[in-house]
C-alpha cells in the first residue's frame, strides 16, 4: 500500500487512482472484519478522536464513534450545542483549545465551506473532513463507492445518475470528484435551479429530464432536497419536485434492470424518493450504504493514523 | 519653511505629457519651477533623486477608512500612515462608515481629522442616501458645502432604481456626481465568489457576472433620461466595460475606475478558501481580468482606485463565507499599478495619468499636475527596484492585502505633501 501523501483528508478533489483504491480496498477489510464479529482494538490505543460537530447529524457522528471505537481510540463527542462556539468563541480558539487537550484524530462536521480546512491549518491533529457547507463530504463518497464496487464489481465504466439537488449537496461533489477519477461516466439529473454553474466542467454530463437521466445507468443515487430549498423558492412545490424528480418504479425502469438505488440519508420519502423504492430489497442498497460506512472511516482512521506514526519516525 | 530642490530626477507630468530628465524646486509648499536644468538656490534643501522618477501624489479615487466606527480595523492616522508610503497624497474616503457620513458635521470631522494627519488630504464622499440605508437621497447642497467630493453609498450599491434616479437628477444641481456600487444586490445575495467552475468545486455560493453589467446598464440608461453624471466603482467585468465604452461614445457623463486586484489577480487566488482574497467586487475569470487590462490601455477607465478595505485578523481568519470582503490597497496601489508598465501593458504616463491627472479632472482638483504655483504633492519613486509584499510587514494597521507574496518592482522612494516630506 502507498503511504497516503496527505496529513488530513479534507477533499477528494485532486486525490489520485491508487490512493482511492488502497482506500477502498482497506475499507474491505474492515468491512469483512466487521461482519466476523471481530475488532482490531489495539490500532489506535492510546489515541483521541474528538467528534467536533457544529451541525447536527447522528448518522455520520455514530459512524466515526463506531469506527474509532472498533480501532481502539478514546473517542470523545464535541456538540455545539454545548461549546463555547456559541458563546462568540471562534472556530481558531476551538483549535487552540483541542491541541490542549492533544487530539490525535479530528473529525469535523461544519455548516460552512472550507471550515475543516482552515482549522487543519491551526491544529496539531489530523484532520477529517465529515462534511463542510456545500463543498465535500469525502468519507461519505468513499462509502458509496465501496457500496458501488461490491455490487457491480468495479467501478470503471458504471453509469452513475445523481439526482436532485446537486447546487447544495457536498455528498455529489466529492461523488462526483471520486467516481470520475475511477472512470465512472458521472451524470447530474436535476431542475437547473439546483445544478451548479459550470459542472460539466468537473467532467459530467447534466440531465434536466430524469428519464433521460437514468436511461441505462448502472447505479442511481438520490440526494437529499432539504425543505429550506423550497421555502427558498428554487422548487415550487414538494409535489411538482416529487413528479418531475422523485424517484419511482416509472422512472427507475429507465435504468438497467439491476440498477441499485442509492441515498445518503436522512430520506424525504415522498419528496425524492418513493418509499416502495427505498424499501425494495432487490433495489435499494442504502442499509448496506450505513454498514459500508464505518468500514470506510475505520480504513481512513487507520492509514492517517499510520501516516502520523510514520511523520513521527521520520 | 526652506525651499527644496530636486534634481536629477525624470520629472513624468501625464497631464502634460512631460516625461524628461530635469529638476523641480519648491518653495512655501507650492512648485515655484521646473525643468531640464535649474539654478540651485542658496539655503534650498537638495534632494538628489539619482534618475528616479518624480511624479504628481497619487489621488486615491475610492478607499474605505476604519474611522468613525471601526478604529479596530484602521484609523485615519494608520491609513494616512499606509498612503504616504504609498505615494499617496489624496485620497477619497468613502461614507459607509459607522455612522455614515450623510450629515455636514460628520463630513467635518472627518476633514479635520484629514487635515490633522499633515500628510493626506482625505477628501470624504458624502453618502447618497440617509444611513447609506438606499432608501431617502441625503442633503447634497449642504454636504457639498461642508466638502464632500461626489456621493455614495460606498461598497452598497444604490438598488432602488427611482432613488438612483432621483440622486443623479438632484446631484446635477451641485455639479456633483454619483459613485455606483455596480452589482445588482438581489442577483449577487448571499454570493461569496464568482459564479463558475471554481465556486462550484469549492462549494461557495456564486455571484453571475451578470450582476455588474446589469447594474451598468440599468445606470447608463438612468443618466440619459437625468443628463445626470454617474461614476461606476470597481468595474469588473469585460461585459460592464463595453457598456460603459458604448455609452461614452454616446456622450453620456459616464465614468468609471477599476482596481489593481481586478487586473492584477483572478479568482484562481481564492483557490483552498484563500480569504485575504475575498473581495467585493469578487475576483473574476481571467477573460474579465484581460478586459480590465484593455480597458485602461484604450482609456475606458478613468482611474485607477486603491478600493482600500481595511480588515482585522479575526474578520479574515473564518470560514470563506463568513469572512469580511475587502483588501488594504495603499501601499500596494502604484506598484501593482506599474507591474503593467513593465508588462507592456500601459506607459509610464499612461499608467500614471490613471493615478493623477485624471482622477483630479473628475473631481475638479488642481492637484495631480507639476503645474507651477500648484501644492507640492510629490511622489519620488524608483522604477526598477524590487521588492516583496509581506502582509504583517505594511505600512499602517490594516494588513489583509490580497497581494500578498507578489513581487514587485517599483516602491516609493519619497512622499511629499505641501513641500513637506512625509515619507522615507
Amino acid at each position: 500500500m502507498l503511504p497516503f501523501p496527505h496529513r488530513h483528508l479534507l477533499a477528494l478533489q485532486g486525490l489520485e487512482p491508487p490512493y482511492i483504491a488502497d482506500l477502498l480496498d482497506l475499507a474491505e477489510s474492515y468491512a469483512l472484519l466487521n461482519r466476523s464479529g471481530k475488532t482490531q482494538r489495539d490500532l489506535l490505543k492510546g489515541q483521541t478522536l474528538i467528534n467536533l460537530f457544529f451541525e447536527d447529524s447522528t448518522r455520520t457522528r455514530t459512524s466515526f464513534e463506531l469506527a474509532g471505537k472498533r480501532l481502539g481510540a478514546d473517542v470523545i463527542n464535541m456538540s455545539v450545542s454545548t461549546s463555547s462556539v456559541n458563546k462568540g468563541e471562534t472556530l481558531l480558539d476551538t483549535a487552540s483549545t483541542l491541541n490542549a487537550m492533544h487530539c490525535d484524530l479530528l473529525v469535523v462536521r461544519h455548516s460552512q465551506s472550507g471550515a475543516p480546512a482552515l482549522l487543519s491549518q491551526k491544529v496539531d491533529a489530523a484532520v477529517i473532513n465529515a462534511g463542510d457547507g456545500t463543498h465535500e463530504h469525502p468519507t461519505q463518497a468513499l462509502l458509496d463507492a465501496l457500496t458501488i464496487r461490491r455490487h457491480k464489481g468495479r467501478l470503471e465504466n458504471l453509469t452513475v445518475a445523481i439526482c436532485g439537488d446537486v447546487l447544495h449537496s457536498r455528498v455529489a461533489r466529492s461523488n462526483i470528484h471520486l467516481l470520475t477519477t475511477m472512470n465512472c461516466r458521472v451524470r447530474m439529473v436535476g431542475p437547473p435551479a439546483l445544478i451548479p454553474a459550470e459542472v460539466e466542467r468537473l467532467g459530467v454530463q447534466v440531465f434536466h429530464d430524469m428519464k433521460a437521466g437514468l436511461a441505462e445507468a448502472d447505479v442511481v443515487m438520490m440526494l437529499r432536497l432539504q425543505k429550506e430549498r423550497m421555502v427558498g423558492g428554487l422548487v415550487p412545490s414538494a409535489r411538482e419536485y416529487f413528479r418531475f424528480y422523485g424517484l419511482d418504479a416509472a422512472k427507475l425502469a429507465h435504468a438497467r434492470p439491476d440498477a441499485i438505488v442509492m441515498h445518503p440519508g436522512p430520506m424525504n420519502r415522498g419528496i425524492e424518493i418513493d418509499s416502495a423504492i427505498a424499501d425494495d430489497p432487490a433495489r435499494s442498497v442504502i442499509g448496506e450504504q450505513v454498514e459500508m460506512g464505518v468500514a470506510v472511516r475505520m480504513a481512513v482512521l487507520d492509514i492517517l493514523s499510520r501516516n502520523m506514526r510514520r511523520n513521527a519516525r521520520l | 519653511m526652506r525651499d527644496t530642490i530636486f534634481v536629477n530626477a525624470r520629472l513624468v507630468d501625464p497631464a502634460s505629457g512631460l516625461d524628461a530628465p530635469g529638476s523641480l524646486l519648491v518653495s512655501q509648499g507650492v512648485i515655484a519651477d521646473h525643468g531640464g536644468t535649474l539654478g540651485i538656490p542658496d539655503d534650498a534643501e537638495v534632494v538628489d533623486c539619482g534618475g528616479a522618477v518624480l511624479a504628481p501624489g497619487l489621488i486615491d479615487l475610492r478607499a474605505a477608512l476604519g474611522e468613525p466606527g471601526a478604529e479596530y480595523r484602521e484609523t485615519i492616522e494608520s491609513a494616512a500612515e499606509a498612503a504616504a508610503a504609498g505615494g499617496i497624497t489624496t485620497l477619497c474616503a468613502l461614507p459607509d462608515t459607522q455612522p455614515a457620513l450623510d450629515d455636514p458635521a460628520l463630513l467635518q470631522f472627518v476633514l479635520r481629522r484629514g487635515e490633522a494627519t499633515g500628510s493626506l488630504s482625505i477628501l470624504p464622499y458624502g453618502a447618497a442616501t440617509k444611513g447609506c440605508a438606499g432608501k431617502e437621497i441625503s442633503e447634497f447642497g449642504l454636504l457639498r458645502e461642508a466638502g464632500a467630493v461626489a456621493f455614495s453609498d460606498g461598497g452598497k450599491a444604490i438598488a432602488d432604481a427611482r432613488t438612483m434616479r432621483l440622486a443623479l437628477s438632484y446631484a446635477r444641481a451641485f455639479g456633483s456626481f454619483i459613485v455606483q456600487h455596480p452589482e445588482e444586490p438581489s442577483l449577487a445575495r448571499g454570493g461569496v465568489a464568482t459564479e463558475g467552475e471554481l465556486a462550484t468545486r469549492l462549494g461557495l455560493p456564486g455571484i453571475p457576472p451578470a450582476a455588474e453589467a446589469m447594474m451598468v446598464a440599468r445606470d447608463i440608461a438612468l443618466a440619459r433620461i437625468t443628463r445626470g453624471h454617474v461614476h461606476f466603482a470597481h468595474v469588473s467585468t469585460a461585459a460592464a466595460l463595453d457598456l460603459i465604452r458604448a455609452a461614452k461614445a454616446e456622450g453620456l457623463a459616464v465614468t468609471c475606475d477599476t482596481a489593481p486586484p481586478y487586473f492584477d489577480l483572478n479568482e484562481t487566488a481564492i483557490g483552498d478558501f484563500r480569504t485575504y482574497a475575498k473581495l467585493s467586487p469578487p475576483l473574476r475569470r481571467e477573460e474579465d481580468r484581460l478586459a480590465v487590462v484593455a480597458a485602461l490601455a484604450d482609456g475606458t477607465i478613468d482611474a485607477i482606485a486603491s478600493d482600500h478595505q481595511p480588515a482585522d485578523p479575526d474578520d479574515k481568519r473564518l470560514p470563506f463565507a463568513q469572512a469580511s470582503a475587502g483588501g488594504a490597497g495603499l501601499a500596494t496601489l502604484l506598484g501593482i499599478t506599474l507591474a503593467r508598465v513593465h508588462g507592456g501593458d500601459l506607459s509610464l504616463t499612461a499608467a500614471l495619468a490613471l493615478l493623477t491627472c485624471r482622477p483630479a479632472e473628475l473631481l475638479g482638483l488642481e492637484s495631480g499636475r507639476l503645474t507651477r504655483g500648484t501644492p507640492a504633492d510629490l511622489v519620488l519613486f524608483d522604477l526598477e527596484r524590487a521588492w516583496k509584499v509581506e502582509a504583517g510587514k505594511l505600512p499602517g494597521k490594516a494588513q489583509n492585502s490580497p497581494f500578498d507574496g507578489r513581487a514587485l518592482e517599483g516602491r516609493v522612494r519619497g512622499t511629499w505633501k505641501n513641500g513637506r516630506r512625509v515619507f522615507g
